[in-house]
C-alpha cells in the first residue's frame, strides 16, 4: 500500500459501484448505478464490481450481480453496521489503495455525499459530484450532446481515443451544464444523482455467477472518531416521488388556500394512482415535507404523467421535472414558464380547473 | 473557544441568470450573495456564542470584492473575517479548494474545544464537497447534514439527516459540522452591528500567508493543480414548447382528459 501513487493511471483497472446498505437493506440506487456501472465497464472492456460494506452483508451479493456485476468486493465488521465516515472512509480507501480501482462511483444521497469527498481528499483525486450523465466513448457522448447541447458537435475537434470518464451535471441551479473529468488522477469518482440511470432487468444467471472478494482490511475501535447514539427512521412514510407514476405538484399558487391548494392535489393523485409533489417553494414555506421536492435541490423525477399546479417554473424546478413523459401546467399567468416545457398548458386558476379536471378524468375513465 | 466559519459568495442562481454565448456564466451581469445554507452556519456559530461566548470567525475564499460581505457577517455579529485570495488559487476545484481552506483554518489556530461549521452546499456548484475535504484534510472528524448540535464541553453530539430519518452522532471537537437550512433561522445584521463591521478585525491571507503552512502543496492548488477539469460547458436545449389549451372550464378539462385516454395515459 506504501507503493500507492494516484498519478500512476496505468495501475488502476475495473469499474466499481459503492454499493450502500442501511439496516441491512439495499438502496435502490445501487442497482441504477450498477447499471450504468455496466455500461461503462463494457465501453472500457473491464469488469464490473460492487463495492459492499457493512456486517454480515455476503448476503447481498447475490442481488447485485442479478443487476450486472461480475463480482462483489465484501467487507465486513460489526463496525461497519451503521454508517460512519471514520470507518467507511477508512475501508473504501484501503480498499481502493489495495486493489486500485479506475472508476468508483457512489449514489449521492446524504451518505454518498458525505463518504465520497472524505476518501477523495485521502486518496489525492478527482471527485465530481451529483452526475446525471457519463459517458466513456466519443462517439456516445457526441451523441448525447447532440440531442441535449446547443454545441456544435460535428464542427469541433475530438480525440477519438480518449477513455476518460465524462462526467455531466448541472450546475448554477440548472442553468449550465458541465461537462467534467479527472485525466491525471485515479481513481476517478463519481457521485450520482438517485433516480437519473435507468435501472436493467435482474439477470438470474448473473446473479448466481457472482463472485465474491474478501479483500484484507483492518478497522479497530480507535479508528472510529465519532460515535452513532441513534438511528431513528422516519415516522411517517417517505413519499416515493423517484418510483411514482404520476405527480401532481404544487407551488406558490395555493398560498392563498395552502390546504385546499393540497387537497386538490392529492385528490388528483390519488384518482391516478400517484403522489404529490412540490416546488422548491412550498417546501421552504413548510407546506410540504421536503422529502416531497421536485427539483434541482430536491428530486429528479420522470413520472408518466407531471401535473403542474401553480407553479410558476424556477429553471431549478424544470430542470427535475421536464423529462417526465407527459406534462400538464396550470396556472393563472399565462406567460409562466412551466408552460416552456408543458406538454399541455391551461390557463386558469388551479382552485377551479383542478376539481374539474379530476371530473372530466373520470369520466373519462368510465367511458374506456 | 472558537467557531470557524466558512462561507461563499455566490451568483444568486434563484434570479435571473445570464449566460454568455459561449455556454460560461456572465458573472459580471449577476447579483452576488452569501451562499444560503453559509448564513444558517453563521447562525449556528453567533447562537453558540450567545449561549457560551466564543469566538466568531469567518473565513471565505474568494475575489476582493467578498470583503462586503464579511463586512456584512461582521455586521451580524461576527467578530473577525479572514478573506482568502489570491490569483494562485484561482480556478481551484473542491480539492483544491479545501486545501487552501485547510491552510487558512490551520493559521487561523484550531484548538481543542474549537468547531468549524460550514453550509451543507453552495448554490452555485452544488457540490457539497468542500466540507468534508476541509475536515479529511485537517485530520478531524466530520458530521455533515446537521440539523442540531448540542454541545458538551469537547464533546458535540448532532442530529444529522438522512433521507429516510436521522441519525444522533457523538464527535469529539475538534470537528466539522455541514449544516442544512432545518438547523436554524439566520438573524439579521443589527444598527449596533452595522457601525462596529468597519472597526472589527478584518484580514486577507494571500498566497505569501500561507505557502509556508505545512498542509500547503503549491503542486495542487488553482487550476493546473486541481484534479478535476471542466472539459465541456454547456446549455441544456429548451423543450418545444406544447399546446396551450383553449379556456379553462369544464370543456377544456374533457379535451384534456380525453387526450390523456387517447394517449393510454390514464
Amino acid at each position: 500500500m506504501d507503493t500507492y501513487n494516484s498519478k500512476d493511471i496505468a495501475a488502476f483497472k475495473n469499474v466499481w459501484v459503492f454499493c450502500e446498505q442501511r439496516q441491512g437493506e439495499l438502496m435502490p440506487t445501487d442497482f441504477e448505478l450498477l447499471s450504468e456501472g455496466r455500461k461503462l465497464a463494457d465501453e472500457l472492456g473491464v469488469k464490473l464490481y460492487g463495492l459492499l460494506l457493512g456486517d454480515q452483508v455476503e448476503g447481498l451479493a447475490k442481488t447485485l450481480g442479478g443487476y450486472g456485476a461480475d463480482g462483489v468486493i465484501v467487507c465486513e465488521s460489526p463496525l461497519l453496521k451503521d454508517y460512519t465516515t471514520d470507518a467507511y472512509a477508512k475501508t473504501v480507501c484501503d480498499v481502493v489503495k489495495e486493489l486500485k480501482p479506475e472508476i468508483l462511483i457512489y449514489g449521492a444521497s446524504n451518505i454518498g455525499r458525505d463518504l465520497a469527498p472524505r476518501c477523495a481528499a485521502r486518496l489525492h483525486t478527482g471527485l465530481t459530484a451529483d452526475c446525471t450523465h457519463l459517458d466513456i466513448d466519443v462517439e456516445q457522448y457526441k451523441s448525447f450532446l447532440r440531442e441535449n447541447s446547443t454545441l456544435d458537435v460535428d464542427g469541433s475537434q475530438w480525440d477519438e481515443g480518449d477513455r476518460n470518464l465524462k462526467m455531466t451535471r448541472p450546475a448554477f441551479g440548472g442553468h449550465l451544464m458541465a461537462t467534467i473529468i479527472c485525466p491525471k488522477f485515479r481513481p476517478c469518482m463519481a457521485t450520482v444523482r438517485p433516480g437519473v440511470m435507468k435501472k436493467a432487468p435482474f439477470d438470474a444467471a448473473k446473479s448466481e455467477a457472482v463472485e465474491i472478494i474478501r479483500p484484507a482490511f483492518s478497522l479497530q475501535e480507535e479508528d472510529l472518531e465519532t460515535k452513532v447514539l441513534a438511528v431513528e427512521k422516519s415516522a411517517r412514510k417517505l413519499v416515493d416521488l423517484i418510483g411514482a407514476d404520476v405527480i401532481v405538484s404544487v407551488g406558490r399558487g395555493i398560498a392563498s388556500d395552502i390546504e385546499g391548494g393540497i387537497k386538490i392535489a392529492q385528490d388528483l393523485a390519488d384518482e391516478l394512482g400517484g403522489v404529490v409533489g412540490g416546488s422548491r417553494v412550498a417546501i421552504d414555506s413548510g407546506w410540504l415535507a421536503s422529502d416531497h421536492q421536485v427539483g434541482q435541490t430536491g428530486k429528479t423525477v420522470h413520472p408518466k404523467i407531471y401535473i403542474a399546479l401553480g407553479i410558476s417554473g424556477a429553471i431549478q424546478h424544470k430542470v427535475g421535472m421536464q423529462d417526465s413523459e407527459c406534462i400538464i401546467a396550470v396556472n393563472k399567468n399565462s406567460a409562466a414558464p412551466i408552460f416552456e416545457v408543458a406538454d399541455y398548458g391551461i390557463t386558469g386558476d388551479l382552485y377551479s380547473v383542478g376539481p374539474m379536471l379530476l371530473e372530466a378524468i373520470r369520466e373519462a375513465k368510465a367511458a374506456k | 473557544m472558537k467557531i470557524i466559519v466558512c462561507v461563499k459568495q455566490v451568483p444568486d442562481t434563484t434570479g435571473k441568470v445570464a449566460v454568455k454565448p459561449d455556454g460560461t456564466l456572465d458573472r459580471a451581469s449577476m447579483q452576488t450573495v452569501t451562499n444560503p445554507d453559509d448564513l444558517n452556519a453563521i447562525e449556528a456559530a453567533l447562537a453558540m456564542k450567545d449561549e457560551v461566548g466564543c469566538e466568531v470567525i469567518a473565513v471565505s475564499m474568494g475575489p476582493a470584492p467578498a470583503e462586503g460581505m464579511l463586512r456584512e457577517l461582521l455586521a451580524m455579529g461576527v467578530d473577525r473575517a479572514v478573506l482568502v485570495s489570491g490569483r494562485e488559487f484561482g480556478g481551484s476545484d473542491t480539492y483544491a479548494t479545501s486545501q487552501i481552506l485547510a491552510c487558512a483554518i490551520s493559521k487561523i489556530g484550531l484548538e481543542k474545544e474549537d468547531i468549524v461549521i460550514c453550509g451543507r452546499q453552495a448554490i452555485d456548484g452544488d457540490t457539497a464537497q468542500v466540507g468534508p475535504q476541509i475536515a479529511e484534510k485537517l485530520g478531524i472528524p466530520q458530521i455533515t447534514y446537521v440539523a442540531g448540535i448540542e454541545k458538551d464541553g469537547d464533546k458535540i453530539v448532532c442530529k444529522r439527516m438522512l433521507e429516510d430519518g436521522f441519525m444522533k452522532i457523538e464527535a469529539q471537537t475538534p470537528c466539522l459540522l455541514t449544516c442544512v437550512k432545518e438547523l436554524n433561522q439566520p438573524r439579521y445584521m443589527s444598527i449596533g452591528g452595522i457601525m462596529e463591521a468597519y472597526s472589527k478585525p478584518y484580514e486577507v491571507f494571500d498566497y505569501e500567508a500561507l505557502k509556508d503552512s505545512p498542509l500547503m502543496d503549491a503542486e495542487s492548488i488553482g487550476l493546473k493543480g486541481s484534479p478535476t477539469n471542466i472539459f465541456k460547458s454547456f446549455t441544456p436545449p429548451q423543450k418545444g414548447a406544447g399546446t396551450m389549451l383553449k379556456g379553462a372550464d369544464k370543456n377544456t378539462c374533457k379535451e384534456l382528459a380525453q387526450i390523456l385516454a387517447d394517449k393510454h395515459l390514464i
